[in-house]
């Protein structure tokens, strides 16, 4: 007797497990995913050209931001129709990594896309790869040493911090704000380009005789970004200012603001993601611009890897050679620009 | 055991009857937990004792406390278990797909459940029935869970659109956020697991001597898969509050869970090589290792130093303990 509920409790829960492992297992598709950057426009530089095997190396996606590097450059490779993409499966290791560049330099590429998971680490093998004549196009975390690389392209870390800085400082005065408290959530601390961004928003904000109030750190997670913000939330009753350097880990950090109820200030974000882009856009909560650090770096790589491996020029520059390093720009987005850079916007 | 038989046949005091069985590391815990409110109250005495706080930290402490709830069971079986703060992250990301998002907060809360208690099943019959050493067993749950939840997000933040489940886990039920009550009820319900039901008794037992539980009439078997299925059910619980928490499913959920949940468990007076186990003292651990980046926050301090002043709570506790069990085996 006892059996047959017993049963069917089981069955039941059998079934909706069953239902939830199938509608698990089915698509997955977010409705905004995945918008490949645009090819660069620019003089000639677009006409096709002969054609370019490009090798690409770069730790694992684990978070947004290093996901949408890689979706990034493989969109953009697929948009060059005289691009053969050759990338390999990303890894944390710098081992794994070396090995995959000696791999892609075995099998003759004619140019290589190197995001090194370490800079230090991989300098030898980008080195090893330039003297066998593949030229290296280096990418955000720079390379020990010069002869490494033909061209670096990478954010501007310390201009990051400034450029927010600059941004909280005008709206502060806009404001009207004096003594102002400007908080700080930073992302994993053993990182130089954290270091970078923190000595660059510190500089910025001294111009403007403003001091960082409160600093915690993260670890550029959504998790770590609830936690150390609602903390941060309850040591500081009173707060005019945000900056916080990453944000995927901004998804989590909003969450704390909205469970702490707050909205006496206004947080600034970093990195630049569709999500936070939509938030400015629709400008009803506390965010109100973010810094831009954004993997569209990465598929300016390939661009200036497919002119390097056509022997090409960049079109609207006077040079005949592609430069030797380029610093991408970190705008601050904000209400008033944002449809100007929502097609960079990384799903995070 | 031993004592309570002994309490029970010389009848004393309520009151020192609970002395008799107060242990010295629990009290010292409480201290140190008291030590550190002490601090916070005296550089913050605006901001420390406030009802916002003691909310915040118990928040908090609510999902790793939850997570900290099923390692004791399995240490105190003998085992270890380093794959929960993938399992953490592998439930979030399954429950906020946007395929069992679109079937609503119901199915979100059942897909955790059964993806947490189906992972830590495999752990289970891999140690029990597989012989394979818990230690390996559950480092290759920790690489493939993880793996699994980044295949399954790509790697995306997945953010929760699903109203009622906001509705429901992110309330106050009697001014108490529903969070800390979930992380209460599943206190009290391992507390009570492992106390007072032969479950907990046969825990103790498998963990204490494997061999002798067998011939004592235990399937041991049996019994380790389902407390690493209990472990994976708490991690799915645990999964369910980091989604609340953060509003979102990531596959970076749970980073280093595994760390502090032994951490928790070792000082709260939990033997790794498992037959001993306490409840309060992993709880009371946890609370510690929370209100320290509190204190710190609070006081704007730097989180390195908060990370080596965690390490040495972490040396004193087992030290503690060391000297503690010397003794306790001297008594006997």
């Amino acid at each position: 007797m006892s059996a047959t509920p017993r049963r069917g409790f089981l069955f039941g829960t059998g079934a909706l497990g069953a239902t939830a492992l199938l509608t698990g297992c089915l698509a997955n598709d977010p409705p905004q995913q995945q918008r490949p950057a645009a090819v660069a426009a620019g003089g000639d530089g677009a006409a096709p050209g002969a054609p370019v095997t490009i090798g690409f190396s770069a730790p694992a996606a684990d978070h947004g931001w290093m996901a949408a590097m890689t979706t990034n450059a493989r969109a953009q490779a697929e948009a060059l129709p005289d691009v053969t993409f050759r990338p390999t499966e990303g890894s944390s290791d710098v081992n794994q990594q070396v090995a995959q560049v000696e791999t892609l330099i075995n099998e003759q590429v004619d140019v290589l896309v190197i995001l090194p998971a370490d800079g230090k680490a991989l300098t030898d093998v980008a080195r090893r790869a330039t003297r066998a004549g593949i030229p290296v196009v280096n990418v955000d975390r720079v390379f020990d040493s010069a002869d490494a690389y033909r061209v670096w392209i990478g954010g501007d870390n310390h201009g990051m911090g400034v450029n927010a800085a600059e941004h909280i400082a005008a709206e502060l005065r806009r404001r009207g704000v004096t003594d102002p408290v400007v908080a700080e959530i930073a992302g994993t601390d053993s990182l130089p380009l954290t270091q970078e961004r923190s000595a660059g928003f510190r500089d910025g904000l001294a111009r403007h005789g403003i001091r960082v109030s409160r600093r915690v750190a993260a670890d550029f997670t959504a998790e770590s970004g609830e936690r150390q913000a609602t903390n941060l939330l309850q040591a500081a009753a009173r707060l005019d200012a945000v900056w916080n350097h990453d944000d995927d880990q901004g998804i989590g950090v909003l969450a704390a603001v909205q469970a702490a109820g707050r909205d006496d200030f206004f947080l600034v974000g970093g990195a630049g993601s569709r999500n936070m882009m939509d938030r400015i856009k629709a400008g009803d909560g506390v965010v109100q611009a973010t810094v831009l650090y954004n993997p569209s770096m990465c598929s300016s790589a390939i661009s200036l890897a497919r002119l390097l491996g056509q022997a090409r020029g960049m079109g609207d520059l006077a040079e005949h050679e592609i430069p030797r390093a380029i610093t991408t720009y970190s705008a601050v987005v904000t209400r008033q620009n944002v449809d100007q850079y929502l097609d960079v916007g990384f799903a995070s | 055991m031993n004592e309570q038989a002994l309490a029970a046949s010389t009848r004393p005091s309520r009151l020192s009857r609970w002395w008799a069985r107060a242990d010295i590391r629990l009290t010292a815990l409480v201290f140190v937990l008291v030590g550190l409110c002490a601090v916070g109250y005296a550089t913050r005495p605006d901001a420390f004792l406030t009802e916002g706080n003691i909310s915040t930290v118990l928040r908090l402490a609510a999902a790793i406390g939850v997570v900290s709830v099923g390692m004791t069971f399995v240490i105190s079986a003998g085992g270890i278990d380093l794959s929960v703060g993938s399992m953490v992250a592998l439930c979030s990301v399954w429950m906020t797909t946007w395929a069992t998002q679109s079937y609503g907060a119901f199915a979100m809360v059942g897909c955790a459940l059964l993806v947490g208690t189906g992972c830590g099943l495999v752990n289970g019959l891999l140690v029990a029935y597989g012989r394979v050493v818990p230690f390996i067993a559950t480092l290759a749950m920790m690489a493939s869970a993880r793996g699994l939840a980044e295949r399954i997000s790509g790697r995306q933040t997945q953010v929760v659109d699903v109203p009622a489940f906001g509705a429901v886990f992110q309330a106050d039920l009697l001014g108490v956020p529903v969070l800390i009550w979930i992380f209460a009820a599943v206190f009290a319900g391992g507390w009570t697991l492992l106390n007072r039901t032969t479950f907990g008794r046969r825990t103790l037992a498998v963990g204490g001597n494997a061999e002798a539980a067998r011939l004592a009439g235990i399937d041991v078997r049996r019994h380790l898969a389902l407390v690493y299925a209990l472990a994976g059910f708490c991690c799915a619980i645990a999964a369910i509050m980091v989604v609340a928490r953060t509003t979102s499913g990531a596959s970076t959920n749970g980073l280093y869970y595994e760390l502090d949940a032994i951490a928790a468990v070792v000082i709260g007076g939990t033997l790794l090589a498992g037959g001993r186990g306490s409840m309060t003292g992993t709880v009371l651990g946890v609370l510690i290792f929370t209100t320290l980046s509190n204190v710190f926050t609070l006081n704007n301090l730097e989180t390195d130093v908060q990370n080596i002043v965690k390490g040495a709570i972490i040396v004193l506790a087992v030290l503690l303990q060391a000297r503690t069990r010397r003794r306790g085996t001297a008594l006997r």
